[in-house]
């Protein structure tokens, strides 16, 4: 996995990346804020929400099928909870209400996710006073969540090639193992970044 | 069980995002009197462990897999607040970055997974820990506060949706809580598993997270406590006809029954409000909840069993007094 895997598009350059971090949050939260709190019917809303951001995709120089692709990935648990409201008694406005509804807010967050670099929102975030802790715990997580999600794959392709039984049994117990030993060693990759931190003068 | 954005009204959006703020906020402080400098790399570095461990998937059955939420987890091997923090911290990132939950609807994700949970289910584990004893009775109370962590954020995301009037609590309960159930006896499996893992080849790891944890109890005890009773009452007693009266009243003198009579959007029978019975579904899961808490018992001794040698007796009181401190 690359470290830009998950935010791929965030690097641009269009008109729409260099825009400051903390004025395209303000207009993502409004936006999903107006599509929450705006009633149904009042379609002219969402037909104008929807257009604003097929012209912001098209801004942004971010290919439409990879933001296309990412809401599909997202949407089981959306289709589910419309298939249950779709199923009582007169729940096909609800359903429609709630897809409708969320596809527009999912595709806010995937646009401001890959317009803006995760490090720009959290810079947003220490200037509205969020606890300094949360941020180090945050930045560190973006930081390593490759590493690790990377060692996760290795050693669950080092499981699959030498596991020769499909007894479920093992098969969780080494999968427990995984999750166990990821937790060892990301506590001793700790006790190394803290040594090196301190090295370089943090704090 | 991320809850996306265009779920929740804005008067649950709201509550929900307060309620989880105030409980950060005291999980945070808790943290900075307590946690020493040389500890803040690792909770970074554990909610990044949680990220990944949550991608290692389960074989359940016919081709599906399941995975860790990990909640309860992190709190045996860090400490409540720890936890609490890191899942919050995972679900931020996964909102921004991945578009996985909502952004108004951070707020009910953290209280649902972060702090109903984390802090619930490590809440049941301790309480069980100091009821059952032992080593192996260890085990047997963290599978029931894994299998508790599920159960207790699928029954608040029910109610949150059912506040909202997306889907109503007669369906949405049975839904959600049936199926984590069952996630929920995965959940245990796993938390019992990778601990007792992480006992055999770095039981310092256990024995150190344990003891930092103490600073601040009661404070952080009372904070945590009352977010998650004010949850309940607005987000799950105004449906459940059988709840005890006390929380009722609390409903009623704090002005939240008027939210239960108002009638849904969404036309139901609400049938669990007005007869208590177990004709109806959200009845029925209760009785399957009780019927769940055995298995997760049955559950529990086995992979004690399994994970704790006999070497060490049962009610080992030794085995004990090496691990807790």
């Amino acid at each position: 996995m690359r470290h830009d895997y998950l935010d791929r598009y965030s690097r641009l350059d269009s008109p729409l990346h260099r825009l400051p971090a903390g004025m395209k949050l303000a207009i993502a939260l409004a936006l999903v804020l107006g599509t929450v709190a705006v009633p149904f019917h009042v379609t002219a809303f969402f037909v104008a929400a929807g257009a604003f951001l097929v012209i912001c995709v098209l801004l942004s120089g971010i290919p439409l099928r990879f933001v296309v692709t990412r809401l599909l990935m997202l949407e089981p648990f959306v289709a589910g909870v419309a298939l249950l409201a779709f199923l009582q008694p007169g729940g096909g406005l609800v359903a429609a209400r709630v897809l409708v509804k969320s596809n527009l807010c999912l595709a806010t967050m995937v646009l401001l996710s890959n317009t803006t670099p995760f490090a720009s929102l959290l810079d947003v975030l220490r200037m509205l006073r969020v606890p300094a802790l949360l941020i180090t715990v945050l930045s560190l997580l973006y930081r390593y969540v490759f590493v690790l999600v990377d060692q996760a794959e290795r050693m669950a392709r080092a499981r699959r090639s030498r596991t020769f039984s499909t007894r479920r049994s093992s098969l969780w117990r080494t999968g427990a193992g995984i999750v166990g030993q990821l937790f060892i060693t990301a506590t001793e990759r700790a006790e190394r970044i803290y040594a090196a931190m301190t090295a370089r003068g943090w704090q | 069980m991320h809850i996306p954005d265009g779920f929740l009204d804005t008067k649950t959006a709201l509550a929900t995002a307060a309620l989880s703020a105030v409980s950060l906020a005291a999980g945070l402080r808790s943290l900075e009197q307590t946690l020493p400098r040389r500890k803040i790399p690792l909770m970074g570095l554990v909610a990044a462990f949680v990220f990944a461990a949550q991608m290692v998937n389960f074989p359940v059955a016919g081709g599906t897999s399941g995975h860790l939420m990990g909640g309860v987890l992190t709190a045996v091997l860090l400490g409540p607040s720890a936890g609490m923090v890191v899942l919050a911290a995972v679900l931020i990132v996964q909102c921004f970055l991945f578009a996985d939950g909502g952004v108004l609807a951070l707020g009910a994700n953290i209280l649902n997974m972060g702090i109903a949970g984390t802090v619930g289910g490590y809440a049941v584990y301790r309480g069980m820990a100091r009821v059952l004893r032992g080593e192996r009775g260890r085990y047997v109370a963290m599978a029931l506060g894994a299998w508790c962590s599920s159960v207790f954020a699928s029954v608040l995301c029910a109610g949150e949706l059912a506040w909202s009037g997306t889907v109503s609590w007669d369906a949405a309960f049975p839904a959600m809580a049936n199926i984590h159930m069952l996630i929920g006896i995965g959940e245990a499996v796993i938390t019992v598993l990778a601990t007792a893992f992480i006992a055999a080849s770095r039981p310092d790891l256990l024995a150190r997270g344990r003891s930092e944890d103490a600073g601040n109890e009661l404070g952080r005890r009372v904070t945590f406590g009352a977010v998650i009773v004010i949850a309940l009452v607005l987000f799950v007693s105004p449906f459940a006809s059988d709840w005890p009266d006390g929380l009722e009243s609390v409903a009623a003198a704090l002005g939240f029954d008027r939210v239960a009579v108002v009638p849904p959007p969404v036309p139901s029978p609400m049938a669990g409000y007005a007869i208590p019975g177990i004709g109806s579904p959200a009845a029925a899961t209760v009785v399957a909840g009780a019927v769940g808490a055995i298995v997760i018992f049955a559950v529990g001794f086995i992979l004690a069993r399994i994970v704790v040698p006999a070497r060490q007796s049962p009610s080992g009181e030794d085995a004990t007094d090496g691990t807790e401190r």
